[in-house]
């Protein structure tokens, strides 16, 4: 297929039909409206498909459950306030071991905060966000075309680990158009996954259910899905480097940030500054163990988010202590140039005496 | 080569489609390239923005804080974005509707009577294709037949839209 | 001999945990009969709530999801907007579906979702311990109402039934209590006409139950029924609020 051009929330929109998204609710909320809008002109009018405009992220979320528990894939996608209000189904589908995708293309924050693009909603996508003892699996996407591929990787994951996954976007991936290409064809008939319920058709019936008054039972249940996530951790994480070989200093960032730091790191190694990147694509499990390789050449890391320091924690645990690692954030929504970055980083790698 | 232009104006003038036009054309050369729209609060009040960067390299922001070109094509964008516009750069300017003195010494200034020239063609509402036509020539980042079959491509079945811009965006481009 | 009784096929061989005299359980075997009847054990798909009835998975022989407090509405839309041939039922108490859950409610029912709604109306939190729902009479007392519930400061008893009744969406309401063999009977033949009015695909519908709650009401489960009666159907009057297929058609 060629390449067209097209926005980062659509382009979530036709993956996720091509990767056999049946139903899709959701909400209002800027910088994500593309995408609900992207549904309800073109998954409401494919056969067998559901678009509903929810009348709260709280109900969209939960109808979300109600489409997993009969084993269709189902999405929803919403904005960091709309994803605060989320994480009461996101926990229920954690618990109950359903698949979901959700799409968070975050915001400025706290509180209703600013509409630009930001990173601040790590903490709460990466420690599972809602109550209770679990993770979801974060996709963080730095690119139109990423953002394509990891919603279908998204889906293929929900249901191979029975778990719901969170596309962490901003608003300019959301917003950008860039061109992409679309590797598959949606599938002609509409995946539905074993073991939903559907009835108790020649079968006994059966139950969905988090509530037990067994502490114990309940017990039994959180070991095993941390035996899940520990096998995802193994499976599924997944990270890139840019340059790191002969790198003195190593910036590590995620999402679009990583994209304006690699922009950065080009300018700044056109002048002769040894400094490579490394970008977790999987921010839930974090690449723990790529840092951990890094460190073994590499003594100083930069992080670079846009919120006040929130992945810098996940690598500074990575690190267990080796290494120098030093911050640079811009919160609120304030996108950095390159050029910025890479004065930020000239300076560190002169302060610490690399040159 | 990174360029990165800004295309601002009132909502309605077509703004937004010059900005498409130029991306689309771009990814038909095979260049890289990303089109980032203002949005929400920013463009209640009638005024719209947009800006693309074409590129050889990955691009790693969309976002122009100094563009190498603006294009205003209106007073109020004429206005605010002249500071923004690169040393050396280009500022063009919808010279039917911007009357603003442009106090920088350091950019070259290309006017373009976009509306007149629309109004002479018989279609007053092809003002934007003009000034993508004159654009496309001085600033040489795509080629002229690129952008027509962006054209083609964006409006597919409505063929005499199709005609009636590419007339405006030759008058445009012969207009330098 | 004429079998007069049976346990119902879809009703699991399980001991209720609920009070003596409560109404959960007396609505739970009417709707297992229902489900029986109609011959839908294998294809329904039950949404029990937070509340007394968190367990009501334990006691019906279908396919049973539980979810969120008052988030059953918007569940029961995902599953049969995705699988519309399943026959979905959603059981919810006072405070789940007219407190927590209320826009999830109005906003399924505005929808028309072809779905049917239990709605088991006690006037009391249940399982928290006899909290004010929105359902509690005036001058009622629960335990965070213990002078009586004042509706100058706590507002007035709730009526979801006329509520939800104009909305357009909705095909069948009606109210009916489960303190009397006469009003069980009714009861029944209301939750068969909402399970119909889904499998004919009307829209919305819902069956509200006074259903009594000796242990929060402090009184003997004799007069928990009286009371219903007396007292809570006063506030909450029995009948139909809705029925389209009682409506002539405009044109
Ligand atoms: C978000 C949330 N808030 C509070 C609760 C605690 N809670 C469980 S059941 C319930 C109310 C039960 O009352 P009702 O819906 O009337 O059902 P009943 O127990 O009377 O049958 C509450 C408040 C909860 N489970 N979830
Ligand atoms: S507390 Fe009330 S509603 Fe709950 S089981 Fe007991 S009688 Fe029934």
């Amino acid at each position: 297929m060629p390449k067209v051009l097209m926005d980062g929330n659509s382009a979530i929109g036709e993956a996720a039909i091509r990767a056999g998204c049946q139903c899709y609710f959701g909400y209002p909320i800027t910088p994500q409206n593309e995408l609900i809008e992207y549904m309800a002109t073109h998954l409401s009018r494919r056969k067998g498909c559901v678009f509903v405009q929810a009348e709260s992220e709280l109900a969209a979320i939960n109808m979300v459950y109600g489409a997993s528990v009969v084993g269709a894939r189902a999405m929803t996608s919403s904005s960091s306030p709309g994803i605060s209000l989320k994480q009461e189904g996101i926990s229920y589908l954690a618990a109950c071991e359903l698949p979901a995708v959700i799409v968070n293309m975050s915001r400025g924050g706290p509180g209703l905060g600013s509409i630009a693009a930001a990173q601040s909603d790590y903490f709460q996508a990466t420690r599972g966000g809602g109550h209770g003892d679990y993770r979801t699996i974060v996709l963080a996407p730095s690119s139109v075309q990423e953002l394509a591929d990891l919603t279908i990787r998204a889906f293929d994951l929900a249901d191979k680990y029975k778990i719901p996954v969170i596309i962490l976007g901003d608003g300019v991936l959301g917003q950008m158009m860039e061109p992409v290409e679309f590797k598959q064809e949606a599938p002609a008939v509409l995946p539905v996954r074993e073991g939903s319920l559907r009835g108790a058709k020649g079968r006994p019936s059966k139950i969905i259910k988090t509530f037990t008054s067994n502490p114990a039972e309940l017990e039994e249940i959180n070991w095993s899905l941390f035996r899940r996530y520990g096998l995802i951790k193994k499976q599924e994480t997944t990270f890139e480097t840019f340059m790191i070989d002969d790198a003195k200093l190593v910036v590590v960032a995620f999402g679009i940030a990583a994209r304006i730091a690699k922009g950065a790191i080009r300018n700044v190694r056109a002048e002769g500054l040894k400094v490579g990147l490394l970008r977790p694509i999987t921010l839930w499990p974090f690449p723990d163990e790529a840092v951990k390789e890094v460190v073994k050449n590499v003594n100083h890391f930069l992080v670079f988010e846009m919120n006040m320091g929130q992945m810098l924690e996940d690598v500074q645990l990575s690190l267990e202590g080796k290494g120098e690692v030093s911050f640079y954030g811009r919160p609120g929504g304030v996108i950095p140039t390159p050029s910025e970055v890479s004065r930020v980083i000239s300076r560190l790698y002169y302060q610490k005496g690399l040159k | 080569m990174l360029i990165k232009t800004l295309f601002a104006g009132f909502g309605g003038q077509g703004v937004m489609s010059m900005g498409l036009s130029l991306a689309e054309a771009a990814m038909l050369e095979g260049k890289n390239v990303t089109y980032l729209p203002a949005y929400g609060a920013e463009v209640r009040g009638g005024t719209a923005n947009c800006t693309v960067a074409v590129s050889d390299d990955e691009i790693a922001s969309p976002v122009a804080s100094s563009p190498e070109f603006v294009i205003a094509m209106n007073q109020p964008s004429a206005v605010k974005f002249q500071h923004h516009i690169q040393s050396g750069g280009l500022f063009f300017l919808n010279s039917s509707l911007v009357e603003a003195d442009i106090i920088r010494g350091d950019i070259e200034i290309v006017r373009v009577p976009a509306n007149k020239v629309a109004e002479d063609l018989g279609s007053p509402k092809s003002a934007n294709m003009i000034m993508l036509g004159a654009f496309i020539k001085k600033s040489g980042l795509v080629e002229l037949q690129s952008v027509i079959e962006s054209l083609k491509r964006i409006l597919s079945t409505k063929k005499k839209l199709i005609e009636i811009n590419e007339k405006a965006l030759n008058a445009g481009y012969n207009l330098f | 001999m004429k079998k007069v009784y049976a346990h119902p096929k879809s009703l699991k061989r399980a001991v209720f945990h609920y009070c003596p005299g409560c109404g959960h359980s007396i609505a739970h075997r009417l709707i297992c009969e229902v489900i029986d009847e109609m011959g839908l054990q294998d294809k329904t798909v039950g949404i029990p709530p937070p509340g007394c009835s968190v367990f009501a998975y334990h006691y019906f022989d279908v396919d049973m999801a539980e979810c969120a407090h008052g988030r059953g509405a918007a569940v029961a839309t995902g599953i049969k907007r995705a699988c519309p041939d399943i026959v979905v039922f959603t059981y919810q108490g006072d405070g789940d579906l007219a407190a927590i859950g209320t826009a999830e409610t109005i906003h399924a029912a505005n929808r028309g979702e072809n779905t049917t709604t239990v709605f088991i109306n006690n006037a009391v939190y249940g399982m928290t311990g006899g909290q004010m729902a929105p359902t509690t009479l005036r001058g009622m007392k629960t335990t965070t109402t213990p002078y009586g519930r004042d509706h100058v400061i706590e507002g007035h008893p709730i009526k979801m039934s006329e509520m939800l009744a104009p909305l357009e969406g909705v095909a069948y309401i009606e109210r009916v209590a489960v303190n009397s063999p006469a009003n069980i009977r009714k009861a029944k033949k209301a939750i068969t006409k909402a399970f119909q009015m889904q499998l004919d695909k009307r829209g919305f519908s819902m069956v509200e139950i006074l259903s009594p709650c000796p242990t929060n009401w402090k009184m003997t489960p004799i007069q928990a029924w009286k009371w219903v009666d007396d007292e809570m159907s006063k506030i909450f009057p029995l009948g139909v609020y809705k029925d389209v297929t009682e409506q002539k058609s405009a044109d």
